[in-house]
């Protein structure tokens, strides 16, 4: 097939699925949330006169007011400003905890459904051996073994993440090796890392893509549990789980805003992430439409 | 009975396989157990000294065999911030734990699986809609958030909740002790107002808990119903003039029921995780809780043991679920 024609077609079913994707009123509510807290978090700066670890920037416990629209906390920072520069911290380990469990899982994947045998098998068990363990549970157990901080975190929700990934890929990729377009590489004398690279992890892309969506929530997610019982970020750290744990004193006193801003932010970006993740699967998997 | 031993025995080299992880958690990721119990302040010789007394400047494989027999022996270490064994501390909490994730699985059994039932029966209804909302919600949700939430509008608010101060009002007496499961125990004991009380502490958490896991079940419920109800026996047990609930609860229910008992054996296990957070939240004295004032403790022995623990419930749950399905589903027993 001649190179254009192949780009050209490429291109036209890459603006097929933009149009479906639009089309998905969720999936775009679910990237106006995200991309509601990526600007707000990125641009903070700019329109907070407060810094997010500066303190007496208002009263103590002042409730929602004009003045400091989601209330100041116990030491009279304010919490609007502290809630979007957390959401730098909680999307950035998100990202990086989500690119930690794709750069290794779907290669692992790749290799063990491509080779197969014996190397296939003892990649897949040390796989099961990781999802033997509540994710929870797993990343608890690296984080302690880390130390905490926000480092630690994101490495042990990447961790946590790889199973989930390296099995996708090994599914696909068994799928894949068997059609004749992999066939045909071979027979043309395409080295096999040209075919794994090349043919079939493209092919393989849609459920990863969707899986990384699903998995940036989780991660935001977990990674601010780790926070919450002490294994992630570290006070002052202006970071969601932290300023709900920080802010966990306060709630049998009434003073609910401490940590309902924090929450709410966390819930919104997940549900986010969620309906963004079920709209791709929508537009990349017609199969899963029926029943999801 | 071939297929029981069978699936027991390939227990087997995943428990060992989750022995190995744990131990090499702790051994190889770049973090040092020896600074860690140390603290960050001390001096590099009384680190090398607790280095040497943990073993750490053995080699790697002694280390390991040197942590299997402690394992054997029944020996997890010694929690220095409670001043008892690891073993000591997870027996007297395990039952809270244990009563908490019953209570919370039983909730989201009772409310998940009719409401994916009925989403999946009315497909594209008001209540369709209804359930997935609940289940994107629910999904959404981080619990520590919800938990306080909880604590904020059931307790502050309305005072309708008991203070989330552990598993029974500190006014009324605990049950004498059968199973450490306080419903349980009091209802053997006849004590209606420890069981009364301990019915109130329990529910709130519960809930909380039980709010992932209803999104979960209530989700695969109604996806592994469409699947059925689409099938062509269905629609033929459908055309005989059956009733609708036989329908439903005869043909496609029993026919989903294995993904359901998957999908709820997985969310039992992940209670586990969840039930950190929700013990911590709500002072509830189960493992969760000591994991927590563990870590605050920065005392890491009982986070190891919990993981140990964790997994090791995580796959006799897993067998379970694999059991219960063999004995719905011919197939499987017969794979």
């Amino acid at each position: 097939m001649p190179e254009t024609t192949r780009s050209t077609r490429s291109r036209t079913k890459a603006v097929g699925f933009g149009r479906l994707l639009l089309r998905n009123r969720l999936g775009m509510i679910g990237l106006g949330v995200i991309a509601f807290w990526t600007i707000g978090s990125v641009f903070i700066g700019l329109f907070s006169p407060y810094g997010a670890t500066e303190t007496a920037a208002g009263p103590l416990l002042s409730a929602p007011s004009a003045s400091h629209l989601f209330g100041t906390d116990n030491f009279g920072r304010d919490l609007l400003t502290r809630v979007f520069e957390g959401g730098k911290i909680s999307l950035w380990t998100g990202l990086i905890a989500v690119a930690i469990s794709l750069a290794i899982g779907v290669p692992l994947g790749g290799i063990a459904g491509y080779a197969g045998g014996w190397i296939g098998s003892v990649i897949m068990r040390v796989m099961d051996v990781l999802l033997a363990f509540p994710s929870l549970v797993l990343a608890m157990a690296v984080a302690a073994a880390l130390g905490p901080g926000t480092s630690s975190a994101m490495i042990a929700v990447g961790i946590v993440g790889i199973p989930e990934f390296a099995r996708i890929t090994y599914g696909q990729t068994i799928s894949l090796k068997q059609r004749e377009f992999v066939e045909a590489g071979r027979a043309l004398g395409l080295t096999s890392t040209t075919i794994v690279i090349r043919h079939i992890v493209p092919n393989a892309l849609a459920p990863i893509v969707v899986r990384s969506t699903l998995g940036m929530g989780y991660a935001i997610l977990t990674a601010a549990a780790l926070s919450f019982i002490g294994l992630g970020a570290q006070p002052p750290t202006a970071e969601w789980g932290v300023m709900i744990s920080d802010g966990r004193g306060y709630i049998i006193s009434g003073e609910w805003w401490l940590t309902f801003f924090p929450g709410l932010a966390i819930a919104t970006s997940i549900l986010g992430f969620n309906l963004l993740g079920d709209a791709l699967r929508d537009v990349l998997d017609p199969r899963l439409r029926t029943t999801a | 009975m071939s297929y029981v031993i069978r699936r027991i025995l390939a227990m087997i080299p995943a428990l060992v396989g989750v022995v190995i992880c744990i131990f090499l958690l702790t051994r190889v990721l770049p973090g040092d157990p020896a600074r860690t119990l140390a603290g960050e302040q001390a001096d590099a010789a009384s680190v090398e000294k607790i280095r040497a007394d943990m073993g750490l400047d053995q080699p790697l494989i002694t280390q390991f065999f040197s942590y299997i027999g402690d394992l054997l022996r029944g020996d997890l270490g010694f929690a220095w911030h409670t001043g008892h064994t690891v073993v000591e501390d997870l027996a007297s909490r395990l039952p809270a734990t244990a009563e908490l994730a019953l209570v919370a699985i039983l909730i989201a059994l009772v409310i998940a699986v009719p409401l994916g039932i009925v989403s999946a029966v009315c497909r594209d209804r008001w209540i369709d809609h209804v359930g997935r909302v609940i289940s994107l919600v629910g999904a959404s949700m981080p619990l520590f958030w919800l938990g306080l939430l909880v604590i904020y509008f059931f307790y502050f608010t309305l005072g309708i909740a008991p203070a989330p101060i552990g598993r029974i009002s500190s006014g009324v007496n605990p049950p004498t002790e059968v199973t450490g499961l306080f419903l349980v125990d009091s209802l053997l004991s006849g004590d209606t107002v420890a069981f009364s009380s301990s019915l109130q502490s329990i529910i709130w958490p519960a809930l909380v808990l039980a709010t992932g896991s209803i999104a979960m079940i209530s989700r695969m419920t109604r996806s592994a119903m469409l699947e059925v109800l689409g099938q062509d026996y269905v629609r033929t047990a459908r055309s005989k003039g059956l009733s609708p609930r036989f329908v439903i609860g005869k043909h496609a229910f029993r026919n989903a029921s294995p993904s359901v008992v998957t999908v709820v054996g997985l969310e039992f296990g992940q209670l586990l995780g969840g039930a950190v957070i929700t013990e911590t939240i709500f002072s509830w004295p189960g493992v969760g809780s000591y994991v927590t004032q563990s870590i605050m403790a920065t005392d890491y022995a009982p986070v190891q043991a919990f993981t140990l623990l964790a997994a090791a419930i995580f796959l006799v749950v897993n067998l379970i679920v694999d059991l219960v399905n063999a004995a719905i589903d011919p197939r499987v027993r017969n794979a």
